[in-house]
């Protein structure tokens, strides 16, 4: 069913469709051209019948500089590796934006990527698409940085107009974990030298109770 | 367009001119009327700036915010088990349903499966936690429209099924219960024969607010062709839930997709309701109301014996991948696109909840309507605020 519907959107899409990725039983992942996002989604809503509208958000492939934010803010700040890799279908560019749309008929849903540009984080509005997607790209707009090129009104959705940064960049530090030393350290620090085996008897959490219960874990 | 004669046209520019001095002196502009945020109609903290034409509404707009808590932010610095702690407190209404679609999307990527038992109490306390959603909603109704009755029916039935998660999971409003690859603990003793007591109860409940609301003039001419969502509109806001089969989408993601839950061993019904106005939308409500008692009661008589928990490491570490699942949630379509990298905790998590989209729609479909009609339509499209915010 989803090969035949990659296929078909193959076809349809043409030279906009970038890369794809399938899981024949569980779900569909596309990536199409950044300067042909619009028209790649409303030949998607139009042609294949996707129309319904789930969501719009972005990512920021970059790990995080400040890791897990379980750092000693005494200590010197340890140096990680930044690099940038990305997920399904690929992807050339720091920040993705994504949607999921279905198929209201088949109950068939997609995922649809395009990379935006570093240096211009600029991508098309899908609002007169889906009228649906204006709060999410008020949403993206607000946490990620990025414009949508013919959106009407990116004000914020949560945070005051004056608030500076995009708090979902990875780059964005959770100021609350760097100001003092995680009191949940004790908890996930520790890890054993080997990934363990799944062990007989199920477990049924982390360790919560302190470094003891862990290290008795580990031997 | 006619040719005015220049004496007309002069007397015409004056009486222009009267008409706007005398606007003017009258102030018959739009007002604005603002709503909230501390409003009994809003669930919590939302704002609606509303400008108004006399009675009727030109334009309307939420203003979110209110409840802003971060969490998309906050799982990228937790472990993989330590997140339902949070997206508990989505939906507070009907937690243990919010856990169930983040644990679903970590299990399919760890390739894990919960034993045939963890899966159908999963169900039971899927639905439980619906009914104990959505009763609220029964009774907040008709506070919202003037009658007070039912709103103490509902917290007094509603308090049963709190009772019931409360000894099954341990907490009442956020049970945190799930775990990958199963459940913290198996049912309590005497659990299954207290909670088909339950369900009769409730089934009662429904009754009594069928005849007290839905069969009541006064709800039904304040809710009839109030607000109605055509489903071509419905669908391409993205609304879910009882809001989008209240339009006429015959659509439930417990139905019309395969996940490892037992809602597929029970026998039940989609409704749906081809008006697309607040009546329909609380009447599919109680319907649903209704159906979950019996998914629970189907369900409880064939639980399988055996462990609650599959076989998954001691420490949770999730390969790399990325997977989306959602679920029919109390209020809508829940779901969570998940990316990991194969670490301890999530890479990032989108949350992706009911309310923020069923709220969306409110500047499209309360243009227009008249006042009173907005308490009617916000109360109808059923919203959490923490649903909205996340």
């Amino acid at each position: 069913m989803r090969e035949q519907m990659l296929v078909a959107i193959q076809t349809s899409l043409g030279d906009a469709l970038v890369e794809s990725q399938i899981k024949s039983l569980d779900d569909l992942w596309i990536r199409v051209r950044t300067d042909s996002w619009r028209a790649s989604v409303k030949k998607l809503r139009d042609v294949h019948g996707f129309d319904y509208f789930c969501f719009l958000s972005a990512i920021d492939w970059m790990p995080s500089p400040y890791g897990r934010g379980e750092d000693d803010p005494t200590e010197p700040a340890p140096i990680r590796d930044t690099t940038i890799r990305s997920g399904y279908a690929g992807g050339e560019t720091r920040i993705q934006v994504f949607i999921r749309i279905v198929n209201s008929t088949t109950h068939l849903g997609i995922t649809v990527k395009a990379d935006v540009a570093d240096t211009a984080l600029v991508i098309e509005s899908l609002i007169t698409i889906f009228a649906g997607a204006n709060w999410h790209e008020r949403e993206a707009h607000e946490m990620f940085g990025i414009d949508f090129a013919g959106h009407p009104d990116l004000r914020n959705m949560y945070l005051p107009a004056d608030f500076e940064g995009h708090p979902l960049r990875k780059d964005f530090p959770l100021l609350s974990r760097m100001v003092k030393p995680w009191p949940g350290i004790v908890d996930v620090e520790p890890l054993p030298a080997s990934d363990e085996p799944a062990s007989d008897e199920p477990a049924d959490d982390l360790p919560t109770s302190g470094n003891e219960t862990v290290s008795d874990d580990a031997s | 367009m006619t040719v005015l004669g220049d004496r007309q046209q002069l007397s015409y520019i004056a009486s222009q001119a009267a008409d706007a001095r005398l606007n003017l002196e009258l102030e018959t502009e739009g007002m604005t009327l603002n709503i909230g945020p501390q409003h009994p109609a809003t669930h919590g903290t939302l704002r609606i700036i509303a400008r108004l034409d006399g009675e009727q509404v030109v334009w309307a707009e939420p203003v979110c915010g209110y409840m802003h808590r971060g969490y998309e932010k906050l799982t990228e610095v937790r472990t993989f088990p330590q997140v339902t702690t949070l997206i508990n407190r989505i939906d507070w209404l009907g937690s243990f349903a919010n856990e169930v679609p983040f644990i679903l999307a970590a299990e399919k990527l760890m390739g894990v499966e919960a034993p045939p038992r963890a899966q159908y109490i999963r169900t039971i306390l899927f639905e439980l936690s619906r009914i104990a959603n959505i009763s609220l909603f029964l009774g907040d109704l008709g506070v919202q429209l003037g009658a007070i009755t039912p709103v103490f029916l509902a917290f007094r039935d509603r308090e049963y099924v709190l009772n019931l998660i409360e000894s099954a999971t341990g907490g009442r409003f956020h049970p945190n219960f799930d775990r990958i690859g199963g459940l913290k603990d198996d049912l309590p003793a005497g659990w299954i024969d207290e909670t088909r007591a339950v369900m009769k109860k409730l089934r009662g409940f429904c009754d009594q607010i069928e005849d007290l609301l839905f069969g009541n003039e006064i709800f039904q001419s304040r809710t009839r062709g109030i607000g109605v969502v055509p489903r071509d509109v419905a669908l391409q806001y993205g609304l879910s839930g009882a809001n989008l089969r209240a339009s006429g989408v015959d659509w439930d993601l417990r139905r019309d997709q395969t996940l490892p839950m037992a809602w597929d061993k029970a026998d039940w019904k989609v409704w749906t309701h081809p008006d697309g106005d607040s009546f329909a939308r609380c009447w599919i409500r109680l319907q649903e109301t209704r159906e979950a008692t019996k998914i629970v009661d189907q369900l409880l008589g064939s639980i399988p014996s055996g462990p609650v928990m599959a076989k998954v490491p001691k420490i949770i570490k999730v390969p790399e991948g990325e997977a989306w699942v959602s679920t029919e949630n109390p209020l809508g379509e829940m779901g969570y696109y998940v990316i990991s990298r194969g670490d301890l905790g999530p890479f990032r998590v989108k949350i992706r909840s009911a309310s923020f989209n069923n709220l969306s729609i409110t500047p499209w479909l309360l243009r227009g309507v008249y006042v009173p009609d907005i308490v009617t339509i916000l109360a109808s499209l059923y919203f959490i605020l923490g649903d909205i915010d996340r």
